[in-house]
């Protein structure tokens, strides 16, 4: 395996990604990544220099909407799904800066 | 004829003509589903009382006049990552366990409009990423052909409940394969659209710049039917294309004299099932037959399309997974000491093994310092693999070859080894990728009965090539009645035995 | 010998605009409403939900880059900013970094010095704002409200090329002025429709490389900017001559305690793995849209004050005045063309709209008076109709409500009483109650019949024409 994945990168990925594993996750994460990043490298094999990355397919552009309210007030529609709620709020736990 | 039996069209026309209704056709459903589907699974959720009440308002619009089409009555079911107002919608993972939309898909919409009847969603991989529909949080769907075998993924709900008739088409996603795969293995149609031609509004995002729906029918005719219904321009989309002609049905012609057809020798080399590649070919074969223009070319690239696709997939999948946080839906972590805990556990208890390998794969590609190597890199294959599409169209209509390298595996041997899961869409992927549409459709069995699907590649919005290609060949091979079939399978199975039959 | 620091500092200026609706989606932006009534499945990241661009985002963006000298992306694109936060629900932010809409710009400002200098650019960029935290003190949890989430910004990025507070706050008005004048937002900072962040580094003096910079935020108001500035300069210089070393870092200031602390956390790496939002398509900005908006450009403050000058005889002060705001400046503009009395108008505004905006604690750009109800108040003072000191009592009013003068006027009885039959009456009952001041202004004391007429006046209750009353009681003494 070319890519080794240390315990370091499987802790920094899981804070961007808000995912706490195991250790028995984390042993299966670093030996999965690092064989899927492996695999990935054949892209190395291509030479690619002067393509322009593609992200999207067509050349649609200017896609645009007017100015014009068109929502109103569907509050009580937005919090039925809420795991908790007041004061027609999500409740969280206390951010650092609140 | 049975109800159960009908294609959609074939219901409608039944129901417009007085000789059936929409009720009996919702309620000769449910009883289906209730017999079956404690075996084969292949819903998350059945909504019985929605479906009747549908049904009943349909029923009456179309004799009153108000409801001509010819989807209207005929009872159908929804993949569970399209939002349904009212209904439960969990993409078959822990963390939408719960969460019950305010809001409809638009292509569910465009549906209700003409007419549908929805019975219910259709379980899949857990936020379509899987082949087999074995990563979903609510238990395995089992292939109707054998339930031993998988309906393949990630919209194996849908594939399976068309098949074994308890629906009569139903709606997928298609992120690399996830409609025809699932088509392929359980002998139904399916086809992704080009994408852009169906609005992604109101589905639960995967990978976005590669995610289209698409329709899993009967036969070539449904499918064309279903396409006309769901194509639509979309303000809500800003990646909805606008496209003139969208009705799909006017190509419904049996008549391939001089269509160039290209069959890439990439697609058969090694890897792929000696059973799989004749009935492919065979199906060529019939094609030139009828007076297409057959050639094998060499298409390149082919291998390149999965780790493209891998990059890209799970790096757009690892933002858009990013709003399941437990806070403003879904599932939350009873216990946490603050927020990032939270944020973190909710997160790791919510989501399945297969959707956490790839947000990890997904966030480290783009992350700093690798962004350029592995992200950018990826977006640059696309480009090219673009190019040898737009190529290969310069000189053919369509292509073909086959939709997955085996038939359906075995229910547990695939998970184990994610790579060797991956590269079973070897040639669905590169579709994808390129926005291309490409259309599944059954062209014969293996020995152990299980179904084999063909699939036809076209250029960017020329779906009318493909159906005309499809319906050519699926009248050149003869109608089967894939709901009779499974009916058997599933009964006689369950006294395990194993029934025979010629396509 | 101790060295010599300069400081340096760039900014990164956030503005809402002041658009009708949210960046993505069909919500209003309108300010105050409860909690999560303006809300919608985009903007609250529901699953399924798409953005759509508002136009009117792009066109103010641009006109912004225009006026500020910036060059204009033709081919721009959206990029997503991931990072977890619970007022930012889809848990990244809809920016643009990779080809944001202008680059390379700057403004002109003038310095303390009397000099004027460039402030370069760097690039303004469009973006979605983040909902409101709100702390629950009861439940020791936070509420989110995503009112704001998706309310558009545009964030202005300069180089760092000013030296001092001074710089920075000219910097800041030069922006405020050239926004508000586009009516592409009010630009408050107390309100939060404009907010700086303040990146910050000391050098010695002649150094040719930068020092490393810290990021200053919560800075709410042009005080508050200063006194952080001020603040983080002698921390940053503490910690070089004891040996330390400056750490890049995010700082919160609180200006109540005149001190910032870091706003580090673990779980906070600031990778925002940017790459383009497959959701939104790309923007290609034609010659055609380019000239569409250049086309709708107003004139700004340079160009007013210099037509103000050739136009209107009114002194330079007042131009300064009146031109540093833009609703002040509409308003001069207007009530000028109503009256054709540019002197009136402006020493209506430079007397008592100065002087109760400074009792009343008023922004310019919140003026209530119409034009038309002022333009209305100088035709009565011409008239005669009404007196001065009535006039600015009807305007302290008018500055309150934006009453009409007239009806104003009308109903409270304020007109000037011009019968003479009683003016001399109400004369002649003064002189017999006051003989003193009578013998006195016989006496040749002239201070004398200003206490005369003062009586008189309140005797009419102040609605007599002060001229008249002078000449009548000269008159009859």
């Amino acid at each position: 395996m070319a890519n080794i994945i240390s315990d370091e990168t499987i802790e920094y990925v899981g804070i961007l990604a808000k995912l706490e594993l195991s250790d028995e996750e984390k042993e299966q994460a670093k030996s999965d990544m690092g064989r899927m990043l492996d695999y990935i490298d054949k892209l190395g094999e291509l030479d690619t220099t002067g393509v322009e990355p593609m992200s999207h397919v067509f050349p649609v552009q200017n896609v645009f909407r007017e100015d014009v309210v068109t929502n109103s007030d569907t509050r009580e529609e937005l919090l039925t799904n809420a795991p908790e709620q007041k004061d027609g709020m999500f409740m969280v736990p206390k951010t650092f800066e609140a | 004829m049975n109800i159960i039996e009908m294609t959609a069209t074939e219901l409608s026309a039944a129901i417009r003509a007085g000789k059936a209704t929409a009720v009996e056709a919702a309620e000769a459903m449910l009883t289906r589903i209730e017999q079956q589907d404690k075996i084969l699974n292949c819903y998350v959720t059945v909504d019985s009382e929605g479906a009747l009440k549908q049904a009943k308002e349909v029923q009456a619009k179309i004799e009153a006049g108000e409801l001509t089409g010819p989807l209207a009555g005929v009872p159908m079911a929804v993949k569970d990552n399209m939002c349904t107002e009212g209904v439960l919608t969990t993409c078959s993972s822990k963390i939408l366990g719960n969460f019950v939309p305010t809001y409809t898909a638009e292509a569910v919409l465009q549906l209700k409009k003409a007419g549908a009847v929805i019975l219910g969603k259709t379980n899949m991989d857990e936020f379509a990423m899987g082949s087999t529909t074995e990563t979903s949080a609510y238990g395995v769907t089992r292939n109707p052909w054998n339930t031993d075998h998988v309906p393949g993924g990630s919209s194996g709900g849908s594939a399976a409940a068309v098949a074994a008739g308890e629906c009569f088409y139903a709606l997928g996603s298609d992120t690399g394969g996830s409609i025809r795969q699932p088509a392929s293995y359980c002998g139904t149609v399916g086809m992704k659209p080009t994408y852009g031609t169906v609005s992604r509004y109101g589905l639960i995002a995967y990978g976005s710049s590669l995610d289209q729906i698409g329709p899993l029918s009967k036969d070539v005719a449904d499918c064309a039917t279903v396409l006309t219904a769901i194509a639509s321009h979309d303000a809500k989309d800003s990646t909805s294309v606008e496209r003139r002609d969208t009705d799909f049905t006017s190509a419904l012609v049996e008549d391939v004299k001089g269509m160039r057809i290209g069959i890439p020798k990439d697609y058969f080399g090694a890897g792929l099932d000696e059973e799989v590649k004749e009935a492919v070919l065979k199906a060529a074969r019939e094609l030139e037959e009828k007076g297409a223009v057959v050639e094998h070319f060499d298409l390149s690239l082919v291998e390149y399309a999965i780790p493209a696709y891998y990059t890209i997939a799970a790096a757009e999948a690892s933002s858009n997974l990013e709003r399941f946080d437990g806070i403003k839906y879904g599932y939350r972590t009873e216990d946490y000491a603050g927020l990032h805990n939270m944020y973190k556990k909710s997160r790791s208890e919510g989501f399945g093994e297969e959707v956490k390998r790839r947000i990890m794969l997904g966030s480290f590609v783009l992350s700093s310092g690798y962004y350029d190597a592995y992200y950018l890199k990826a977006l640059r294959v696309k480009a090219l693999i673009k190019k040898v599409f737009d190529e290969a169209f310069a000189k053919y209509d369509v292509i073909l070859g086959p939709v997955a390298p085996t038939t359906a595996p075995k229910l547990g041997e695939s998970l184990s080894d994610p790579i060797k899961m991956y590269l079973g869409d070897i040639y669905t992927i590169a579709v994808n990728l390129a926005g291309l549409p490409g259309i599944s459709i059954p062209c014969g069995k293996d020995k152990n009965r299980l179904p084999i699907g063909l699939q036809l590649i076209g250029d960017c919005f020329q779906e009318k090539k493909l159906i005309q290609t499809a319906y050519t060949y699926e009248r050149s091979r003869g109608m089967f009645r894939l709901t009779k079939e499974c009916t058997e399978s599933i009964h006689t199975e369950q006294e395990g035995q194993c029934h025979e039959q010629n396509l | 010998m101790s060295k010599i620091y300069e400081t340096v500092i760039g900014l990164e200026v956030h503005v809402e605009l002041a658009t009708k609706t949210k960046i993505f989606c069909g919500c209003s932006t309108a300010f105050g409403a409860e909690p999560n009534t303006q809300t919608c499945p985009v903007c609250t990241g529901m699953p399924g939900s798409l953005p759509v661009l508002n136009k009117q985002v792009l066109e103010y963006a641009i006109a912004v880059g225009l006026a500020t000298n910036c060059e204009i992306t033709r081919y721009a694109k959206f990029d997503r900013k991931n990072y977890f936060y619970p007022d930012n629900p889809q848990n990244y932010q809809i920016s643009q970094l990779y080809l944001p809409i202008c680059r390379n710009g700057g403004v002109e400002i003038e310095t303390k010095e009397g000099g004027r200098k460039t402030v370069g650019i760097h690039e303004i960029h469009m973006e979605e704002d983040a909902g409101k935290l709100i702390h629950d003190e009861w439940e020791d949890c936070s509420l989110v409200d995503y009112n704001r989430s998706g309310v558009p910004l545009i964030e202005i990025v300069s180089e760092p090329d000013m030296r001092s507070a001074e710089e920075v706050i000219a910097y800041l008005e030069k922006l405020r002025l050239i926004i508000q004048y586009l009516g592409a937002s009010d630009c408050k900072l107390q309100e939060g429709s404009m907010r700086a962040d303040v990146n910050l580094s000391v050098r010695e003096v002649g150094a040719e490389e930068f020092g490393t910079r810290t990021e200053m935020k919560n800075l709410n108001s042009f005080k508050a900017i200063s006194r952080a500035i001020a603040g983080e300069t002698e921390r940053q210089i503490d910690l070089i001559e004891s040996g330390e070393k400056v750490i890049q870092e995010t700082r919160r200031w609180d200006d109540t305690k005149g001190e910032s602390y870091a706003m580090r956390s673990k779980e906070d790496a600031q990778d925002y793995r940017y790459f383009p939002d497959p959701d939104l398509v790309p923007i290609a900005v034609s010659d055609e849209m380019l000239e569409q908006i250049r086309e709708k450009q107003p004139e700004f403050r340079t160009e007013k004050m210099k037509r103000y000058k050739e136009e209107f005889d009114i002194p330079d002060y007042d131009i300064e005045i009146i031109t540093g705001d833009k609703h002040m400046a509409d308003i001069f503009e207007a009530a000028c063309a109503i009256c054709g009395q540019p002197k009136k108008v402006s020493n209506w505004l430079m007397g008592e709209t100065l002087r109760l905006m400074k009792e009343k604690e008023t922004d310019a750009s919140d003026l209530r008076f119409s034009p038309e109800n002022l333009a209305k108040l100088i035709a009565l003072t011409d008239s005669k109709a009404i007196n001065g000191s009535v006039a600015k009592e009807v305007f302290e009013v008018m500055f309150e409500e934006n009453v009409d003068p007239e009806r104003y006027v009308e109903e409270k009885g304020l007109k000037t009483v011009n019968d003479e039959g009683a003016l001399r009456k109400t004369i002649e009952e003064v002189i017999a109650g006051n003989p003193q001041s009578v013998e006195d202004y016989r006496n040749g004391k002239e201070k004398a019949i200003g206490f005369l007429v003062g009586q008189t006046m309140k005797a009419m209750k102040g609605k007599a024409d002060p001229a008249m009353v002078n000449q009548v009681l000269r008159e009859m003494l």
